[in-house]
């Protein structure tokens, strides 16, 4: 690659094949405000080609995207698209232009089919019949090797095939240049495969197409290139091939970053809190969680596994006191917790920090600031009827600095906040009200490396600090390295309790999927029950 | 009177006293599947009411009456779109401030014309003679129906006839589909090309227009004088809602007009239905009269607890994004 000043300089738009670029930014500068969200960002991608786009949170990735999706205007800076200078004002224009994003929040109309979805956005349709423009959506989709219903209302779909329904939309309204903005966050390993599959038959077809995502591995598996960002400023771009994960991340962090998870040794106390046939029926009443048991020692992380949507929501939430279970016991120290109320399951010690897929919809009120979100949890020890913002103020000033929260002062709201920071506030808070077990689902979802590995330092604190932990995780290889045992939930059926060192990526895939029980290998005792109970057989037999 | 003309004149009141209601419910129908909340019905039913009795009866055409009904209304729809579409005022707010705007801009016109010269419509024959009944050939002249449904105004016909091409409209073309679009997910639809303010804007004229053609019915059919307390009357706010006992469909509309037509016609004849059926129906006249002025809002009431108990997803009409101002780079 070229230097890149150089080029801007003499004012070349060829590459070395002496092909124009599909697009080229030159020295785009936006702020909102006084926060400069990108400064001086330059980014090539040709014809056929994938870039992966590389940045921790808050470094203005989507923001650089949305310039070229018509969503905000640059303030300084060129855009070239094949060559010539284009002024992006509006998604209409950036779709004239052949530029098509699939955002990370999908913008589709929920009640509409798929086919409505598509054709809200065509130019002069004229009067084609719904069965015509069903089969032209078919036919289009499965050129590319997707499968799309186009009569499927978009509120019936799967999270997966609201993403196919995003691309063969753009695709439909004949997209060139395709920007997919963290596609993988929220599909599993199987969908993860189907898509990359997919791209890389777009790229043949001659489309440039540019992916952000968080997931090293994912960059190296699927980019020609890769451009880097930091904190809004453009770093580097480099070839895929000729890079590694560790020189990736110095990049976007800045410094060495160790990508190793650590698993302190600590010594386990007795069960803190043991589960046992617990069932949970859903919001819909079916069955969500069916017949599980499970312990957790103080000074463990104990890992749950399993695809989204099996039931740890569910169990997450009857174990906080938020929804009411169908039968079975929860003993924490010897005390039986079922049906006490949140309150009172807080005052136990137990605290759970829940992070949705909006990330902001559990546990943080958005737009109250992190003093505010912190007296959520401890107004109750305010002597009268006035809030001590003193006490909340200084809880709020000591995870900030504990836990390096980025944010302008403690009366910022929370949702002006970048994701990784939101998630800090609220793993902070439960842990500033010094519990003993801590149940937390998804603490680094969307998170980028440096946020991720600051949570599992915070976590681990906790754990030698003698505090179970129940962890509710997507990412595998984490959940090896982090935690010290791993339960496997398949369609809320317990498959085993596994220790995290002695099991393998292989063995824990079977299981999520059910094809391997190892229930049955326990024979004297069922999985999940410890030798050293708190809970007698005469609570069993009583309950 | 014979009981076939008491049934007769029944029906006939349902549809003459509520297409007013039609006219309001469809116009705000139209508007809020662009997304936006107005509840500024009453006031751009009124002003509608107001100028569109002026002008037509000066101009001594209905056509006139009619065009400058839709004209002011649609005049108030813009003062509301350029609030809340361009400076993203609340849209609650803004609506009721249009009510009350609009209802000042009646009186205010209708006072000071009365003191010099207010135009009584018996003296525009333009006007009056196209305010007559019109028969629709063989229809017509089927018993009590005939009369009571097919040999009404021309207003009648074309409440009837916007409500079905508003339908029409908003579920078979594609221009339809893009404005519901908007209504439910402007993002959505802003991704895709789809220009949401001139969107807004447009159907929110229309629809307030539509509005103002209901008021201008209103106006003709409570006679030719200034009436100080106000033509409209509350219909404003039945339409309201009106459009969630419609569940946001125009041909729906018509069959809710009808419905609470029936209540509002009743005590209109309530005492000759009494009269003509003494056995049956005698019972409605010992009804107090306040029992049935407050008849169509205690209706209105129990529909929308009914409405908020069905509450199926995807069989609701309502758009998704409704009251909510969209400003495409919010983060």
């Amino acid at each position: 690659m070229a230097n890149k000043q150089h080029m801007v300089q003499v004012q070349t738009e060829n590459n070395e094949n002496g092909q124009n670029y599909a697009i080229e930014m030159r020295g785009i500068t936006k702020t909102f405000g006084s926060v400069v969200a990108n400064k001086g960002v330059n980014l090539t991608v040709k014809s056929g080609e994938i870039l992966a786009l590389l940045g921790e949170n808050g470094s203005g990735k989507t923001t650089l995207m949305n310039m070229l999706s018509g969503i905000y205007k640059p303030d300084e800076g060129s855009i070239f698209i094949n060559g010539s200078e284009v002024s992006i004002d509006s998604p209409e224009d950036s779709k004239k232009y052949g530029i098509g994003m699939v955002h990370q929040h999908f913008k589709l109309v929920d009640v509409f089919s798929a086919a409505d979805n598509i054709w809200m956005g065509r130019e002069n349709p004229g009067f084609v019949l719904k069965n015509e423009r069903h089969s032209a959506i078919e036919a289009l989709a499965s050129t590319f090797g997707f499968e799309l219903d186009p009569r499927k209302k978009v509120y019936n779909m799967s999270v997966s095939e609201k993403q196919t329904l995003e691309i063969v939309k753009v695709l439909c309204y004949g997209a060139k240049i395709i920007i997919l903005d963290e596609p993988t966050a929220v599909l599993t390993v199987q969908e993860i495969e189907k898509l990359f599959s997919v791209l890389r038959r777009m790229k043949e077809e001659g489309h440039a197409i540019i992916i952000i995502t968080h997931k090293l591995n994912e960059v190296m598996d699927i980019s020609d290139r890769v451009a880097i960002l930091r904190k809004g400023e453009y770093i580097t771009t480099v070839n895929t091939s000729e890079t590694n994960e560790q020189e990736l991340t110095e990049y976007m962090v800045g410094r060495k970053v160790d990508l190793n998870i650590d698993r302190p040794v600590v010594e386990t106390t007795r069960p803190l809190l043991e589960v046992r046939d617990l069932c949970i029926n859903n919001d819909e009443g079916a069955t969500a969680i069916d017949n599980v048991s499970f312990y957790i020692r103080g000074g463990e992380i104990l890992g749950v596994a399993g695809i989204a949507g099996c039931g740890q929501k569910e169990l997450c939430e009857a174990i906080a006191g938020l929804r009411p279970i169908k039968s079975g016991q929860m003993i924490h120290k010897g005390d039986n917790i079922v049906g006490l109320s949140p309150k009172q399951i807080l005052e136990k010690g137990i605290s759970m920090s829940f992070v949705p897929e909006d990330r902001l919809g559990m546990g943080l009120a958005p737009s109250m600031s992190i003093v505010d979100n912190m007296l959520l949890k401890n107004y109750r020890d305010c002597k009268g009827p006035f809030v001590d913002r003193k006490s909340g103020r200084a809880d709020a000033m000591q995870v900030i600095k504990d836990l390096e929260v980025v944010t302008p002062s403690a009366d910022t709201p929370v949702r002006r906040l970048s994701g990784g920071n939101v998630q800090k506030v609220l793993l902070g808070r439960e842990i500033k009200a010094g519990p003993n077990v801590i149940v937390t689902a998804y603490p680094v979802r969307g998170l980028d490396i440096n946020s991720s590995y600051m949570i599992y330092d915070i976590l681990n604190k906790q754990k030698t600090d003698g505090v179970g932990v129940l962890f509710v995780g997507e990412d595998l290889d984490v959940m090896m390295a982090l935690c010290d045992k791993i339960m496997v939930l398949c369609h809320g059926k317990l498959m085993g309790v596994v220790h995290a060192h002695k099991t393998t990526k292989e063995e824990l895939g079977l299981m999520m999927t059910g094809a391997l029980d190892l229930k049955d290998k326990y024979e004297d005792k069922p999985a999940g029950i410890a030798k050293d109970t708190r809970f007698g057989e005469q609570e069993a037999k009583e309950a | 009177m014979d009981k076939i003309g008491v049934l007769t004149q029944f029906v006939y009141n349902i549809v003459l006293l509520n297409i007013p209601l039609l006219y309001g419910t469809v116009g705000e129908i139209m508007v809020e599947k662009s997304g936006c909340l107005n509840l500024g019905v009453e006031g751009t039913m009124a002003v509608g009411a107001i100028f569109g009795y002026i002008f037509g009866c000066y101009a001594n055409s209905l056509g006139v009456g009619i065009f400058s009904a839709f004209l002011m209304g649609a005049l108030c729809g813009l003062i509301f779109a350029v609030l809340t579409v361009s400076l993203q005022a609340n849209q609650n707010i803004t609506g009721l401030t249009l009510s009350t705007f609009g209802l000042g801009i009646y009186f205010f016109v209708g006072h000071s014309l009365k003191a010099k010269a207010w135009p009584v419509m018996n003296d525009y024959a333009g006007v009056s003679e196209g305010f007559q009944g019109i028969q629709i050939p063989l229809l017509s002249k089927i018993p009590i129906i005939g009369k009571g449904l097919f040999s009404h105004n021309i207003l009648v016909y074309l409440g009837i006839v916007i409500a079905l091409a508003v339908w029409w409209y908003l579920n078979r073309t594609t221009l339809g589909l893009r404005l519901r679009a908007v209504g439910e997910n402007p993002a959505a639809a802003d991704s895709v090309g789809i220009n949401v303010k001139r969107m807004k804007y447009l159907h929110i004229c229309i629809g307030c227009g539509i509005m103002g053609i209901g008021g201008y019915y209103m106006g003709l059919n409570m006679s030719g004088s200034f009436n100080s307390s106000c033509w409209i009357n509350g219909y404003g706010w039945i339409a309201v809602a009106l459009v969630i006992f419609a569940n946001w469909n125009p041909a729906l509309a018509i069959l809710g007009t009808f419905v609470f037509g029936f209540f509002n016609a009743l005590p209109v004849s309530a005492s000759s239905l009494a009269m003509a059926f003494p056995k049956g129906l005698g019972w409605l006249a010992a009804i107090p009269s306040q029992l049935y002025d407050a008849l169509p809002f205690i209706i209105t009431a129990i529909v929308l607890i009914a409405t908020s108990i069905r509450n199926k997803r995807g069989s609701s009409g309502l758009p998704a994004a409704l009251g909510l101002n969209y400003f495409r780079e919010e983060r």
